[in-house]
């Protein structure tokens, strides 16, 4: 899908035009540069690659930086694929804001907030066990049974317990577009997007 | 920081108020929608805190009805706001005037400002 790199500027709430007021996230968007085009012929798939968020020249390496100057562009810190945009692009063309539309439909993919080693009550959202009068004293948020006795004799793979949760990739779909501010790069979606503030986003049409 | 105030500034909205502060005796001309009819409630109190920033920003105004106190937070960008109007100016010595809940008539009364 053709899309942007971005940043998570932070959430804010406004006021729509029947009078609700929605909850929304403030991206800054692009401009992203392209740094790569990918054809059947010389990758075997078809794909652009774009660029965004300037870095210092001294801390990026020299093939980095034999890959960016190929493009005509500044060192960059965030890099990413994408595929099928409307018009062909060309090697160092700028892709900003613009390519999405008020009140269309787009899906963002961050990396979610880190949680560290959480229990099965916040990671699964398990109920715990029981209550927490008659007699009970240390089963509030335990995990209950995690199977069988003698057969299997095991655990089965896969059981849900307890681990380092969030930091993964996840990818929300179906944002609505509230509003595209072409003059700052921002746009501004509906709801809530993984990540922490200052955090790349990928936002697909 | 800068950057949501940006994207704040593009939704600015609501009426132009009067310069008003906590203590200060209010009106305020809210629009109610009932089905496709659009009529006008007037709320008329002490307003008791203004909270919030940007677009959040929001005050209370209190008021006694039937012996029942009442309270009613307007967002200061509510597009259902029609109007405001400032009846008397109170002179307050705190922001959130939340002692006025546990207090009832005489005692209830705040002092009015006079320039």
């Amino acid at each position: 899908m053709p899309g942007l790199i971005g940043k998570k500027i932070g959430m804010t709430s406004v006021f729509s035009a029947d009078g609700k007021n929605v909850p929304c996230t403030v991206i800054e968007a692009g401009p992203c540069v392209v740094t790569q085009v990918k054809t059947v012929e010389t990758d075997g798939y078809e794909a652009v690659q774009l660029a965004f968020d300037d870095k210092k020249e001294k801390s990026t390496t020299q093939p980095e930086a034999g890959h960016f100057k190929k493009a005509g562009s500044a060192p960059k810190r965030k890099v990413v694929e994408f595929h099928e945009f409307e018009n062909e692009l060309k090697l160092g063309e700028e892709v900003d804001v613009k390519l999405f539309e008020e009140n269309a439909f787009v899906d963002i993919t961050g990396i979610s907030k880190g949680k560290g080693f959480q229990g099965v009550v916040k990671r699964y959202n398990f109920r715990g066990v029981g209550d927490a009068t008659h007699g009970q004293h240390n089963r509030l948020r335990a995990p209950g049974s995690i199977g069988a006795a003698s057969y299997p004799a095991r655990v089965f793979k896969g059981m849900r317990m307890a681990g380092r949760t969030g930091g993964d990739r996840v990818k929300v779909e179906n944002l609505k577009v509230i509003k595209v501010i072409p003059e700052n790069n921002l746009i501004l979606v509906k709801g809530s997007v993984p990540g922490a503030k200052g955090s790349y986003l990928i936002i697909e049409k | 920081m800068d950057l949501i105030k940006v994207a704040e500034a593009a939704f600015e909205g609501g009426v132009e108020m009067p310069d008003f502060g906590p203590g200060d005796n209010i009106a305020v001309s809210y629009k109610i929608k009932e089905g496709n009819k659009e009529r006008i409630q007037v709320f008329k109190g002490v307003v008791i805190q203004i909270k919030g920033q940007g677009n959040n920003k929001r005050f209370t105004v209190r008021k006694i009805s039937n012996n029942v106190g009442v309270e009613r937070i307007f967002p200061f960008n509510s597009p259902f706001i029609e109007k405001v109007e400032l009846l008397r100016q109170g002179k307050v010595r705190r922001a959130k005037l939340f002692y006025l809940r546990g207090l009832t008539g005489k005692k209830a009364r705040i002092k009015e400002k006079r320039s």
